[in-house]
């Protein structure tokens, strides 16, 4: 056996090196928890655009002979595999359905909050004065109530069509983008780039979308991992309270409030849309600490 | 340090009246209440009777002005259903919902804050990762999800205590429990990002350099530094405890304003919703005002500087 070269053996090990260390590396930036988080995202998003076809019966279809049949894992049988429910309906379906709706209502209501409170801190950093001091006191006002309290009042009183509900669940957690958005905008506009484009004639609108906008979205997209679980939360508190989404449509609150009357004969009816709603909001949460650590340094 | 009071007891004021007219805005604009309590095949003479006796067939801006008076005199109308003040309708309700939450606070403070100092104190080590996890599983765990569990198993499967209903102590425990486990676990996170700020700063290494003990390092310059952003997050607490078991009362059909609310808002009772609105907002707004105290107490930075922007 003659001694290995040492040259190739220098190689070798370079090459074995950085192999590993990619590896390690990917792992380092993309920890596997954050990985998990990821694709239960994924899925329910997936879950939540393909509804109609993933549904295995329609979601209000009732199997009078099958009622409060068992999930398939503790004796049930394939054709209600999360089982049934007091009226025979199948619960995956049901909760694929729930899904869907949860998954709607947060995302439209995170979108409507973002919106708003970057407009509305976009404006009070732009004109100062009294339009910022309007802003900032509808700011306190907000964080000073808790929302559901709020939401409860208005809820009942205007009714519960679903658009109205999605528009009063985008009033959820508006002031923290309102804040951000100040205090950065504020501070971008004594730095250099954004005066730089003002002096080349650029007017209001090219500013703040063009550049401040762009220099500023990290910090708002983990404000938005933020609100999200938490407007998931809101939104199937209410449902469970039977004030928010209204039969015969569903949404995960919803199942857990009708499958808490039957906690002791069909559990299973209620701890699948719970199940769905806790990984939701824990995917969402570790998926937004990561993006944090990873966007901005600031917030650490 | 009085510009400083001077301008929070302003906002405190300004955050009233802006949740005075929020709900009679809201409150009144949404409906004809009298279409709502009575039936719709009542008779006119009754309908108008009915919005005469609670002044709803004045003009807008009367009903908002003699709504703001009354408010000022304490007197917040009758609640719709049984004709009783409402008032006192929900104060009576005050000590049921205080019977939950004052244990609940104690709870989350009890377990949340030496909870996160020793997991800061211990960063990275396996006592930290654990109380992140449980953390991190105590605030995606909606309120209700978590109490249903516990029905489930110590009522339910263990029978060992009552699964609703307020008749003894017993009865008390499962929502105290599930209250304070949520709060605990935020208490808890918030806790140990402030005392992780505060380790890192140089103060710290210069009292550990001089000599002195860890823990005193820790017990006078950690602690009442890592108070500063902790008491924020404690005020909030306060400030709920009047409306912060909404959810639990309701799982747990626990006779506090919490339930009164949800009935109200079902019924459409006006007055009720109204007036725990405004017990919740007086509440928030006294604890913010006394966190803003302890600032100026705590950290003295803040009773010479002026204030800023905030």
């Amino acid at each position: 056996m003659t001694p290995p070269d040492t040259a190739t053996g220098v190689l070798q090990n370079a090459a074995a090196e950085p192999a590993r260390g990619a590896v390690a590396r990917f792992l380092d930036s993309w920890p596997p928890a954050v990985l998990a988080a990821l694709a239960w995202i994924g899925g329910m998003v997936f879950v939540a655009l393909f509804a109609d076809s993933l549904a295995p019966y329609p979601y209000t279809a009732l199997d009078l002979r099958a009622r409060l049949s068992p999930p398939v894992f503790i004796g049930g049988d394939w054709r209600h595999i999360l089982g049934s429910d007091e009226l025979g309906r199948d619960v995956l379906s049901r909760l694929i359905v729930s899904i869907r709706m949860s998954v709607l209502i947060a995302f439209g209501a995170t979108v409507i909050s973002a919106v708003l409170g970057t407009s509305l801190g976009l404006l009070a950093a732009h004109f100062r004065g009294r339009i910022e001091q309007v802003v900032l006191a509808l700011v306190d006002f907000q964080a000073s109530m808790p929302f559901l309290i709020i939401a409860l009042s208005v809820l009942a009183f205007f009714g519960n069509a679903l658009p109205l509900f999605i528009a009063l669940m985008g009033f959820h957690g508006w002031e923290r983008y309102a804040r951000i958005a100040r205090g950065l905008t504020i501070a971008a506009n004594e730095q250099g780039y954004a005066n730089a484009v003002r002096q080349l004639g650029a007017g209001a609108a090219r500013i703040y979308g063009l550049h401040v906008l762009p220099n500023i979205a990290s910090t708002l997209i983990v404000t938005m991992t933020l609100t999200f679980p938490e407007i998931i939360l809101l939104e199937s508190g209410l449902s469970f309270l039977g004030l928010g989404v209204q039969p015969p449509m569903t949404s995960l609150g919803n199942m857990v409030g009708y499958g808490r009357e039957y906690i002791t004969r069909a559990p299973w009816i209620m701890l699948s849309p719970a199940t769905a709603i806790v990984l939701t909001t824990l995917s969402i949460s570790l998926v937004g600490d990561w993006l944090r650590d990873r966007l901005d340094p600031t917030l650490r | 340090m009085l510009r400083y009071l001077l301008s929070r007891l302003l906002r405190a004021a300004l955050t009233i009246v802006a949740v005075v007219t929020f709900a009679f805005v809201v409150l009144r604009l949404s409906g004809d209440p009298a279409l709502l309590i009575m039936s719709v095949d009542a008779p006119p003479e009754a309908i108008d009777a009915f919005r005469a006796a609670w002044g709803l067939d004045r003009p807008l801006w009367e009903q908002y002005l003699r709504y703001f008076l009354q408010v000022a005199q304490g007197n917040l109308g009758q609640s719709m259903r049984d004709g009783r003040p409402a008032l006192t309708v929900v104060l009576e309700r005050v000590p049921e919902t205080l019977a939950l939450t004052l244990p609940a606070f104690a709870t989350k403070l009890l377990i949340g804050i030496p909870a996160g100092v020793y997991a800061a104190l211990n960063r990275n080590r396996l006592a930290d990762r654990l109380t992140m996890v449980l953390s991190v599983a105590g605030f995606t765990v909606p309120s209700f999800v978590l109490a249903l569990l516990l029905v489930l198993i110590f009522a339910v499967n263990l029978g060992w205590l009552p699964s609703g209903g307020a008749e003894s102590w017993r009865h008390a425990i499962l929502p105290v429990i599930t209250l304070g486990l949520s709060g605990a676990a935020i208490l808890a996170r918030f806790t140990r990002s402030a005392m992780l700020e505060v380790l890192g700063q140089p103060y710290i290494r210069a009292a550990s350099a001089k000599g002195l003990p860890w823990r005193r390092v820790i017990t006078d310059h950690a602690l009442p530094n890592a108070a500063i952003p902790t008491v924020t997050i404690i005020g909030f607490m306060v400030g709920s405890l009047v409306a912060g078991a909404v959810v639990v009362e309701s799982v747990f059909s626990w006779p506090g304003v919490g339930r009164l609310l949800v009935v109200a808002v079902a019924n459409r009772d006006l007055a009720i919703v109204q007036t725990i609105l405004l017990l919740v907002a007086f509440t928030m707004v006294c604890a913010n005002l006394v966190v803003d105290m302890l600032y100026g107490w705590i950290d003295p930075r803040l009773r010479t500087a002026r204030t800023q922007g905030a």
